[in-house]
This record gives structure tokens, sequence and C-alpha cells, in this order.
């Protein structure tokens, strides 16, 4: 059986999600599972790496990992890998990631795959094309380690009740790989959950006509409670909401019990973000709109007339 | 300061993709079109060679009739382009794709390189970034907003909770997103002019690149279509209030 790693993201709020999903994945592909995480707060992060199948976590806990983009990490995993040799290297399909994933080929020779919804081995894995309308299996050739970015939300984390092996990672970066530096966090978060973990998602696109009708879908998501609000990228690069509500492939992956698209046409850069909800509610003027093709109930009308309904509705049954 | 900015030309994004025999999309005698995404960051660019001066040079790999996409970048106001076309790069993976955009941006030499964020048809997403590793200088990825002064680039860097403003010394890449500006059109004047200016041709052998540097690493083995969901119920206006409501007792989430 293979060596198979994980990039196990760590932000300023802690471990990513994406990791314990990608340990619990590598538990079936290889093994031994190590997990490498960079920043402050990766040795803490051990801990639950180790109950999702992480035998081995190197944690580097520098500044410089969360201070700089991309180059620190990509340096420090060209040597991990350099060392130790693994066969298959995962990756969550996060900006960070991006970064380091896309050096880290330029490093090493080796071959790298997008956008994968699964892993088959430690030389093959799916992916989706065409907005999620086929599934292609891609063959990884190439010297190993084979790196695979995977889409978040691609499997459910699940616990195996292990615990890990600390390693350090040493934080001796040279100076020429610490050019691009964060010198500022801004947080533009919402109130209520996040769209990832929310059990409803309300988002809105273009067919709101307006930035202020936006306030229908807080409204919704305050009745529904526990929903959280997204947005179609064309509202986002209109300027209506920020950069954080937006799904699809550039923006987030969800899979709530129910999604609610409202005014959204369906493109299949969204699609890529939502189509595996549970349940698909699609709230659209054009009865052609692509939305309808994945929505298990679709609902041709004015969405500035059903949702103010909705809510009302929700709330008389509120009582 | 000279601005070179990575374009692709992709399958006319409105069109309908399909693939061929070997499995590989079919670029050939498909509707092309400069891809999208490639229009921010070129504007981006623009508009800072306006302000400061300098030149934009747009890079590009593809068939030859990816020359559409450069010229649809110069008739918006770059200044020349380079296309790098051989019949060796068919079927080129990321990791191929970067080293001979990377070799491409050596020759031309550049302060600042620009990209979109990922490629309309791919969606691979890493390229940019491996040419900046390949070319030995930073990357200031995901920007929303970008501006140089003083020889650094600043920009406000998408993050999942809102934004990062990150900085860094040129020469650096940066990947600029949709949305971060708005891409002009070109004039009737731009289109005449585009049709004077340099558009290079360069092999791969013209750039150094050896045989072995070109072979891609991955192949699609099989392709069948996604499972999908059948025909859901489809109700009009008013009703849909009770309907939506029911579905969502059904699925206990109120």
């Amino acid at each position: 059986m293979a060596g198979v790693w994980v990039y196990a993201e760590v932000g300023p709020q802690g471990l990513h999600p994406t990791a314990l999903e990608l340990t619990t994945k590598a538990r079936a592909l290889g093994d031994e599972v190590v997990a490498v995480a960079l920043g402050p707060g990766a040795t803490e992060a051990a801990g639950p790496l180790g109950e999702h199948g992480a035998a081995t976590v190197f944690a580097g806990d520098d500044p410089v990992f969360a201070d700089h983009l991309g180059q620190p990490a990509a340096h420090a995993l060209a040597r991990l890998v350099e060392e130790h040799r693994p066969d298959l290297f995962l990756f969550p399909t996060t900006y960070d990631a991006r970064d380091v994933a896309g050096r880290l080929q330029a490093r090493l020779g080796s071959t790298l795959l997008s956008n994968a919804t699964d892993v088959l081995g430690p030389d093959r894995a799916r992916m989706e094309i065409m907005g999620g309308t086929k599934i292609v299996e891609v063959e990884l050739g190439g010297p190993p380690p084979r790196l695979v970015l995977v889409r978040p939300k691609s499997f459910p984390p699940e616990p195996s009740g292990g615990s890990a092996r600390i390693v350090p990672v040493p934080a001796d970066v040279p100076e020429e790989a610490r050019g691009a530096r964060r010198v500022e966090r801004h947080q533009e978060a919402a109130s209520g959950p996040k769209l990832e973990e929310a059990r409803v998602v309300v988002a809105g696109g273009r067919g709101l006509q307006d930035p202020s009708n936006f306030r229908l879908l807080e409204d919704l998501a305050r009745a529904i409670g526990h929903a959280a609000v997204g947005a179609s990228r064309a509202v986002v690069d209109a300027g209506w909401v920020p950069y954080s509500y937006q799904i699809g492939q550039t923006g987030k992956t969800v899979r709530p019990e129910v999604y609610i698209a409202v005014g959204i046409s369906g493109a299949t850069q969204h699609l890529v973000g939502m189509k595996r909800a549970k349940r698909i509610v699609a709230i659209n003027r054009d009865p052609e709109a692509p939305i309808f093709k994945v929505a298990d109930l679709g609902v041709v009308g004015d969405a500035l007339e059903i949702v103010p309904g909705l809510v009302r509705e929700i709330e008389a049954r509120k009582g | 300061m000279r601005i070179v900015v990575l374009a692709k030309y992709v399958p006319d994004p409105q069109g309908t993709p399909r693939l061929g025999d070997d499995l590989l999309l079919v670029r050939e005698g498909a509707e092309g079109a400069l891809d999208p995404g490639d229009e921010y960051p070129l504007e981006a660019g623009l508009r800072l060679v306006e302000r400061d001066g300098g030149e934009v040079v747009v890079v590009s790999m593809g068939p030859e009739g990816a020359a559409a996409g450069v010229r649809r970048a110069l008739s918006m106001g770059a200044d020349r382009g380079v296309l790098v076309t051989d019949p060796a790069l068919r079927g080129a993976d990321a990791l191929v794709t970067a080293r001979v955009l990377a070799a491409a941006v050596r020759r031309v030499g550049f302060d600042l390189l620009l990209a979109g964020v990922e490629s309309t048809d791919g969606s691979t997403g890493t390229v940019p970034m491996a040419v900046a590793e390949l070319l030995g200088v930073p990357s200031a990825t995901f920007a929303r907003r970008l501006d140089v002064a003083d020889g650094t680039l600043r920009i406000e860097r998408q993050t999942e909770a809102g934004y990062d403003v990150v900085e860094c010394p040129l020469p650096a890449l940066a990947t600029v997103t949709a949305g971060a500006t708005e891409p002009r059109y070109p004039t009737l004047k731009g289109i005449m002019q585009a049709k004077q200016k340099p558009l290079e041709q360069l092999s791969a052998a013209d750039l150094g690149l050896a045989a072995e540097d070109l072979v891609p690493t991955q192949r699609v083995t099989a392709v069948e279509d996604a499972p999908q969901k059948g025909p859901g119920e489809v109700v009009r206006g008013g009703d849909g209030v009770a309907r939506i409501v029911e579905l969502l007792a059904e699925a206990k989430v109120i």
C-alpha cells in the first residue's frame, strides 16, 4: 500500500474542516496516513487529525507559514517530500492550498489534478467537468508524489479513534521564499451560521433585481433559523454582497439539507458549488433557467412576491 | 514598467464543449474566445500602464487559432503579443503549460505578471502559481483590488471570511478575480490598431524547451455522464409558497 499524505490547512479559525475530510479518505487509500499542518495552531491540530486517521503529523507552528503566501509552505513541503517520498499528496481546494500545491508542483515536477471529487488510488482520481454533467477518470503519471486538489465536502469526515505522532517542522525558510506578506486580515462575517455549516442555504442572484432586495433573503433565513445567505458570482462581481457570500466554482461549496436558489439562473460555475445539496428549491421567473434542471422543486414566478409570502407562512406556522 | 498578462483562448463559453475520441477537449475548429477571466487582469494592467507608463505584453499558449484571443487583447489596448503554438503542445497539462508560459515570460522580461484566477474551460487554478515558482518570484493571488507604488505590489486578497491585504516586492505575480475591474470593450480604432501591433509566434523549440519537458503526466481514461436527478416538480407562482413550506417541513428544518 501507498504512503498517502494530506495537507491539513490551518488558518485564523484553526484547522480547516477539509483536513478531516481528506484524512478520512486517505485511510482508505494508504497504509500510513501522514498529515502536514503549517502555521500557528498546527501542533494543536494534531489531536483531531490523529482522531481522523493521521498516524503522523508534521507540524510547523511558526508564523512564517501564515504571514507569507504559498512560498514558505511549498519550501517546507518540498523538503519533506524529498526526504519521505510519499506516493500521493491530497490538498483541499482552498485559496491558500491552491497557491501551495501549484508551487510544489513546479518544484517537484509532479503531476497535479485540480477539482477532484473522488480519489480511487495513488495514481487515479475522478473529477467533474462541464458543470458537473460529466465525470472523468484521470490516470496520474510522472514522478511521485501525485498531487491532487480535492473539492471541499467530497468526503464526510469520520473519526477512527487514533492519535498521531507529532514531528516538528523547522521554520528555516530562506529570505527569497518570504516574498508576499499578509499585512492585514479583514473579516466580513455575516451574522448567523457559516455557509458551509448551515442546514439551509438561501442564495440570491441577478433575479433579485436590486442589491437592497437581499434583505428579503436575510428575512427568510432568520424565519427558518439555522440558515445562511449566499449569492451567485454575478451579484458578487457586481458588488451587491461581499465575496464571502459566493457559492460556486470560485467560491464556496455547500451541501445543506435544503438549498433555496432565488433568482439564480444556474450557470455551471454556480451549480458546481451547490448541486450536492440534499434538496434544491429554485425560484425563478424564467421557466427555461438551467437551475430548474437540478431542482427538486421549481417555482416559476416573481421572487419579490414569493419570498415575503414564504416568510409570512413560516412565521405563521411557528405561531 | 513592463506588465505581462497571461491569456488563454478557450472554447466559446456560451457554446457546448465537446470531447474528441481521444477524450481531449476539441479545440480545433471550435468557436473560441479570449477567456473572459483574462480580461480582468488585462484591464488592471492597462490601467496601471495608462497611469504610470510602460507597456503591456500578452503571452498565450494554444493552437494557431488562439492568435484571435491575443488580437482581442491587443484591440483592448495591449501593446504586443506572444503566442506559443506547437503541435507538440496538444494535450498539454498544467505542468507543461506552466513550463511553456514561464519560458515565454522569461524571454519577454517583466516587472509585474498578471493572470486570471482560473481558466473558464479547465478551471485548474494553479498554473499561474507554478509559473511564478518556475520564475522564482513571489505571488499575491486572488486579488479583488490591486495597485503598484514604489516597486511594491499591494492587493486585497479574497479569503473565506473577508479579505487580507498582501504586499509584495516586484517582480511578482498577481492573479486577479472577476469583478476586480470592469473590462473595457475594444473600440473600432482599437480593433484597427490591433492589426498593426506585433504578434510574435514561437514554437517550444524557440523557447529552448526539450521534448521531455512537454510530456503530459496525466491522461483521461474514461468519461461518463454524471448521475442526474430526474426532473423535479415545477409549480407556478402562488402555489409555490405552500409547496416550499411543505418541503422545508419534510426536511425537518422548520
